[in-house]
């Protein structure tokens, strides 16, 4: 029962903030782009409560976006195939919001005992009810990820194709030669980082992340290329040819109007999220940072040995023992944040601040967030930064320099580790 | 003799502008710099003034229904009509203006002053004095032909989009109810009224002897 209530809950929250935050993004998208150029942005519109007029930083124009994709005429060309075309957007909004089922957005939360200390004998323990943040975690990971990711082609294409529209088609055509030709590189250039987790789950990269470094520091060539492959895959400029606005009108969604374009341009922000996601997720630690672990943050010092949870449960013992503690009063989590902000102190040359459970929680999902939030903030930067690549570059860079540079990297990845390891392998 | 010839290569492009990678990293700072600067700007209010400041660092947009640039003095907008000190039209009804528009877009009827008025005999007034604004072109002729004055088209106002043609036909109260870009109703260029002890001389109610 929980499985199913946990389950619900997680998709109904996961799919929220993504289709929230299309809108949002579409916000800092237009503020963002503003501020670069040297202009104020959107800040006309405004909601009217009680006389008072709210422009929220023009926040508004969002909903006002909303009200008209709505009350649009839902115009489509007669010639068309009226079933792909009323298909397509469908297809092309679902796959990136399907992505976020395997990635884990934080640290297992252990409900029984989110206000107590962290004990490992939990994990081990029968009854203990978790709740990993993470949608489902299937043995494939990552792997899952390709096959969704790719099933973004066919919404595009489709759309190309069910349209009736020269213009349309070759959007479409753009569309699925591209995709299809980054999606090679993206697989590829994550090969290397298998090798060194040596398990394609994702939440085992966190551990694994967690456990020794952040995957950016041990594949850095391959955080470069599947960043550039993950922008190429959103279509978003500078690799928006299918697009091509200049050349193509809209490209593939020429002929969409109302909801079904808005599906096509929340698709495209949905994907922003998602593939910040998941290189914050497999280069950049997912929910860990620095120093943070199961219990709070430990920072040890180099010849100090680890604090044991042995130790750790003494000392919290010893602080939960003072006299302003009354245990009988219940252990309320303004108490025990209050112990545990005494608890801050030195042991055996280390720093260790323990936290309750919960509030270890918080703070790895909202790691997760910030760490998203910088990448989205990159990726929106680089797309009103650079200007459009032409359709030959966008083919030679995928095919001639990132294939064969994600190709090296598997190669010299796997040197490394031989050199390392030895021949049987880490 | 022989032609000298000078060749111009195209410049070459080392490996870091043809890797790309570094290019993109500039940019980056680039954009990333104003972003930061005008984020600042705009959070803290504490930004130029783009109609003072125009061509300061920073968000230089002007805001316009808000904020206006105010027009050039010389620049020709609205006509209005300029006040006497009494508040009364300047306007002598000579129909300079309307004589030398060339779009013959001004109506002025022309009226005498009472019989027992000083001005009576010296000066007319008018009764009613029209603009078409839709036919006018600006030209500012009657501005030049104006003896007195008393049309200028120093309002800073342009003709905004009304949705009637009668709504473009300005009357006399109309006209001078309009300031001037200084907020004022008088002319720059002061006027004597007869007997006005700061203008000496000869005037038509101190006569000539």
């Amino acid at each position: 029962m929980l499985f199913w209530i946990q389950a619900f809950v997680k998709i109904a929250l996961i799919v929220g903030v993504l289709v929230n935050m299309a809108a949002i993004l579409l916000w800092v998208e237009r503020k963002q782009s503003a501020m670069m150029q040297d202009r104020v942005g959107p800040n006309r519109a405004a909601i009217a409560v009680f006389g008072k007029r709210f422009r929220l930083a023009g926040l508004v124009h969002s909903i006002a976006d909303g009200i008209k994709m709505v009350w649009k005429e839902d115009w489509e060309p007669k010639t068309g195939d009226k079933l792909l075309y009323r298909l397509a957007p469908i297809v092309a909004l679902v796959p990136p919001l399907c992505l976020f089922a395997v990635i884990p957005f934080g640290p297992t939360l252990y409900i029984d005992h989110a206000r107590e200390m962290f004990s490992p004998a939990w994990a081990t323990e029968a009854t203990a009810r978790t709740v990993p943040l993470q949608i489902t975690n299937l043995d494939v990971g990552v792997l899952f990820i390709f096959a969704v990711a790719g099933a973004g082609i066919i919404g595009s294409a489709l759309a190309g194709w069910a349209s009736d529209n020269k213009f349309s088609l070759m959007g479409g055509l753009r569309a699925a030669s591209q995709m299809v030709s980054y999606e090679v590189a993206m697989g590829l250039s994550l090969v290397g980082a298998f090798m060194i987790y040596q398990t394609v789950r994702l939440d085992e990269m966190v551990a694994w992340q967690q456990e020794h470094t952040w995957g950016i520091f041990v594949q850095p060539l391959g955080f470069v290329l599947f960043a550039v492959s993950a922008i190429a895959e959103t279509k978003r400029v500078p690799f928006d040819v299918p697009e091509g606005e200049s050349e193509l009108v809209a490209g593939y969604f020429t002929e969409y109007a109302g909801l079904k374009f808005g599906m096509f341009a929340s698709g495209e922000l949905v994907e922003v999220c998602t593939s910040s996601a998941i290189l914050v997720t497999i280069f950049l630690g997912g929910w860990h940072m620095p120093f943070f672990t199961d219990r709070g943050l430990e920072f040890i010092f180099r010849g100090a040995s680890a604090v044991s949870p042995e130790v750790a449960a003494q000392f919290v013992a010893s602080h939960t023992m003072t006299p302003g503690f009354d245990a009988s009063q219940g252990v309320t989590t303004a108490s025990l944040l209050q112990h545990c902000a005494n608890a801050f102190a030195s042991v055996n040359g280390s720093f260790v601040w323990h936290w309750p459970h919960w509030a270890v929680v918080v703070v790895g999902l909202g790691n997760f967030v910030l760490k998203a939030a910088f990448l989205i903030f990159m990726q929106l930067q680089i797309r009103w930064t650079l200007p459009r690549f032409r359709y030959d570059q966008i083919m030679k860079l995928g095919w001639q320099m990132l294939l064969p540079a994600a190709l090296v990297n598997v190669l010299v990845t796997g040197t490394a580790i031989l050199f390392f390891n030895g021949p049987s392998g880490g | 003799m022989t032609a000298t010839t000078k060749i111009i290569r195209k410049p070459a492009r080392t490996l870091a502008d043809q890797s790309y990678l570094l290019e993109v990293v500039k940019g980056l700072g680039v954009t990333l710099k104003h972003f930061f600067k005008g984020t600042a700007q705009l959070v803290s209010g504490n930004r130029p003034d783009p109609v003072k400041e125009p061509y300061a660092e920073g968000v230089a947009t002007i805001e316009y229904p808000d904020e206006k640039r105010p027009y050039a003095r010389r620049w020709r907008g609205v006509h209005r009509l300029t006040h006497r000190e009494d508040g009364s039209p300047r306007c002598v009804a000579c129909l300079c203006c309307s004589t030398a528009c060339p779009a013959q877009c001004i109506y002025i009827k022309p009226a005498e002053y009472p019989l027992d008025d000083a001005r009576r005999g010296y000066e007319r007034y008018p009764e009613e004095f029209v603009i078409d604004e839709l036919r006018c072109i600006f030209c500012g002729f009657c501005v030049e032909a104006c003896p007195c004055d008393a049309i200028r088209m120093d309002t800073g106002l342009h003709m905004t989009a009304l949705d009637n043609r009668a709504s473009f036909i300005f009357d006399k109260a109309m006209l001078m109810s309009f300031p001037s870009q200084d907020n004022t109703f008088l002319s720059e260029n002061p006027r004597h009224e007869p007997g006005d002890e700061s203008h000496p001389g000869i005037d038509r109610v101190r006569g000539g002897h």
